[in-house]
């Protein structure tokens, strides 16, 4: 187990220097105007671009260039420039609010995907079958931006049943934080409830199969314990990947879209204010940032994959 | 007799049939042929109903109807709601925003630059991930460590992110590659960046394919006739992953649109004063109170023609590879994860 989790932080070490050249490749070397130019915005003065050219060394090797992007980025010493803020601070600000959001949304897909999967897995065919096949192929196609209006026009401004957008600290009004919050959820987590629950069901249908479902079935074991001790562990394997991987996409993606559309200004609102002004500097550090965080979750859920199930380790020890 | 008769077909002919006989991929298809349609028409509505351009201001006028004058736009900036044919057909769907723009033409308008975008990034990927894939899978060896690794580096990013951070970056400063230079409103920006982003979910299974392909027999026989690599790869290889190649087609349109959208949504691809209905959703959704349509109409053009496009590709896969239904329920586990998750 040890060698394996040395070997996947090697090998993540590798992808965040990877994903680093580039985020310094789109920032900084793309073919086109002065560089400056482009950080400093669409509305940027000619002295701005005069400080920020000599402030990052344009005229140095790239490999120079690289180093002083990436000590801009990680002391803190990144700035927007209209107003002139910190980057990192600004995003840690925000933090909090991405974080509720995509967790949130997280669990309830991850409750309401596996309960529905079980439950169609159990009658496959059934009724409650076809319709998630239904909604899981809707969810696939329907853009959180048609779900977002939708659910804000009804729900908020006819039915009044929820608060129109904006976010509430979890530490200041622990119920506001929560009202504001789920239609915010159930705008991510639709789209995944469908589809968490067709691959719980085929995990589990292919699971059935195996020998030892058939032993358990054999030493008298009763149906209710099969399905759960054997059946059911043994397919949730699988999705602690899925789930590490739509989780640091969800963050680093469709929270982006959702945090604009409800008001929530967490760091992709705070991505989307700088892309509306022009700003680079801003979505240079949520890239980063964001692209090391999914990295970093990957890695993670490697090795929770590892622990849960012993071939994958021996596997790559064996290699 | 008649099941012989039957498999005397050619395999084109037997998927075309069985397509056929596949009534809600039927469906859907016309229906993104209908929505094709629409776009296309729009000049002819712009020219003979509307009487206007989509991105014409109308802030200050006038609209009659039967007796009645009504506003474009308030003097409050509200604009004006659907008018069905009530004016002719002039604000069919109501105005856009304060700027009092027919919504309308700017559905059919933007529509035509979403699809555009969807189809055209959908052929150059396709083009692409078919070359990447065949070099990779053929060439083996150093080649296809580069590609792959390449492909998978491109692959863990997260798309949207990265889509954000090109798109916005090239929207400022425009492309330069040699003579080839793009300004940055331009809607080739968008297709550049999709295209970026969008090939390793086609290359890599391509390439997955074409290393399995490589170790058949007819390979062998063509080597063994001595044919040269271009022929082995075009001629001999590429027409086995054509089924493949259709079914990766129609989805990734719908997967390209989709990002297309979220990129314009966010500001970070297409650029005014063009529009896409994914531009048309930020206007709209700052008046979705009192007009609510303006943010759902545009994002209903969307999912149907994003669901249509899905639902043609599984038909299709179904159609070409009756097993391949059956194969990928059994490795669901295995499924990777959704695309551009939008």
């Amino acid at each position: 187990m040890a060698r394996f989790i040395v070997r996947r932080l090697v090998g993540m070490v590798i992808v965040l220097f990877a994903v680093s050249v580039i985020v310094f490749l789109v920032f900084n070397v793309v073919p086109n105007s002065n560089p400056a130019q482009r950080l400093a915005g669409k509305n940027g003065t000619p002295q701005l671009v005069k400080s920020i050219e000599e402030e990052w060394g344009f005229d140095d090797s790239l490999p120079t260039q690289y180093v002083t992007m990436m000590k801009k980025v990680f002391t803190g010493e990144l700035t927007s420039y209209s107003p002139t803020l910190p980057v990192d601070e600004q995003i840690a600000e925000r933090v909090p609010a991405t974080l509720s959001l995509s967790i949130g949304a997280a669990i309830i897909w991850l409750f309401f995907g596996l309960l529905l999967g079980y439950l169609s897995a159990l009658k496959p065919g059934g009724w409650l079958d076809r319709v998630l096949t239904g909604v899981s192929i809707a969810g696939i196609s329907i853009p959180a931006f048609l779900l977002a209006p939708v659910l804000i026009y009804f729900l908020t401004y006819k039915l009044e049943i929820f608060p129109s957008g904006g976010y509430v600290p979890l530490t200041e009004e622990p119920w506001e934080w929560f009202t504001h919050l789920i239609l915010p959820w159930f705008t991510i987590a639709v789209l995944s409830i469908g589809f968490y629950s067709r691959v719980l069901r085929s995990n589990m249908l292919d699971v059935m199969n195996e020998d030892y479902v058939r032993t358990a079935r054999a030493k008298g074991l009763s149906e209710r314990l099969v399905m759960r001790r054997h059946v059911l562990r043994n397919s949730l394997i699988p999705i602690v990947t899925l789930f590490g991987l739509d989780f640091g996409a969800t963050i680093a993606g469709t929270a982006i879209i959702t945090e604009v559309l409800f008001n929530v200004n967490g760091v992709g609102s705070y991505a989307a204010e700088a892309i509306s002004k022009y700003e680079l500097p801003p979505i240079m550090g949520v890239t980063l940032y964001g692209a090391f965080f999914v990295v970093f979750v990957n890695a993670l859920v490697d090795i929770a994959y590892a622990y849960l199930d012993p071939r994958v380790r021996l596997g790559a020890s064996a290699r | 007799m008649e099941r012989l008769a039957a498999d005397e077909r050619g395999p084109w002919r037997l998927a075309l049939s069985r397509f056929l006989r596949n009534r809600v991929a039927l469906a859907f298809l016309a229906l993104f042929f209908l929505i094709v349609v629409f776009v296309l028409a729009a000049p002819l509505w712009a020219d003979h109903v509307a009487h206007t351009g989509p991105n014409a201001t109308h802030t200050l006028e006038k609209l009659q109807v039967g007796d009645e004058t009504r506003e474009v736009v308030t003097p409050a900036g509200l604009p004006i709601g659907p008018q069905w044919f009530e004016a002719g057909g002039k604000f069919f769907l109501g105005a856009d925003s304060r700027l009092g723009r027919d919504e309308m033409v700017r559905l059919m308008y933007g529509g035509r630059t979403s699809l555009f975008i969807g189809i055209v990034s959908g052929l150059i990927t396709t083009l692409l991930a078919i070359v990447l894939g065949l070099l990779a899978g053929y060439y083996r060896g150093w080649v296809d460590a580069v590609i792959a690794r390449v492909l998978d580096v491109i692959w863990s990013l997260p798309v949207l992110l990265f889509g954000i951070a090109l798109g916005i970056s090239l929207a400022v400063g425009g492309l330069k590659i040699g003579p080839l230079e793009i300004s940055g409103g331009s809607i080739w920006i968008p297709i550049f960046v999709i295209c970026v982003f969008t090939v390793p979910y086609m290359a890599r299974p391509l390439r997955g394919e074409v290393l399995a392909l490589r170790e058949k027999e007819f390979v062998e026989a063509a080597v063994a006739q001595g044919a040269g690599p271009l022929r082995i790869m075009f001629a001999e290889i590429l027409p086995n992953l054509a089924s493949t190649i259709i079914v990766f087609f129609a989805l990734n349109i719908a997967n390209n649109m989709l990002f297309e959208a979220a990129l314009s949504f966010l500001g970070a691809g297409v650029q005014p004063p063009n529009s896409s209905w994914g531009t048309m959703i930020t206007v709209g959704e700052q008046l979705l109170n009192t007009q609510p349509l303006l943010a759902i109409i545009p994002g209903t053009m969307i999912l149907l023609t994003v669901l249509s496009l899905n639902i043609v590709g599984d038909g299709l896969r179904d159609a070409l590879d009756p097993r391949s239904k059956v194969r990928l329920e059994a490795h669901a586990g295995m499924v990777e994860p959704k695309g551009t998750t939008v």
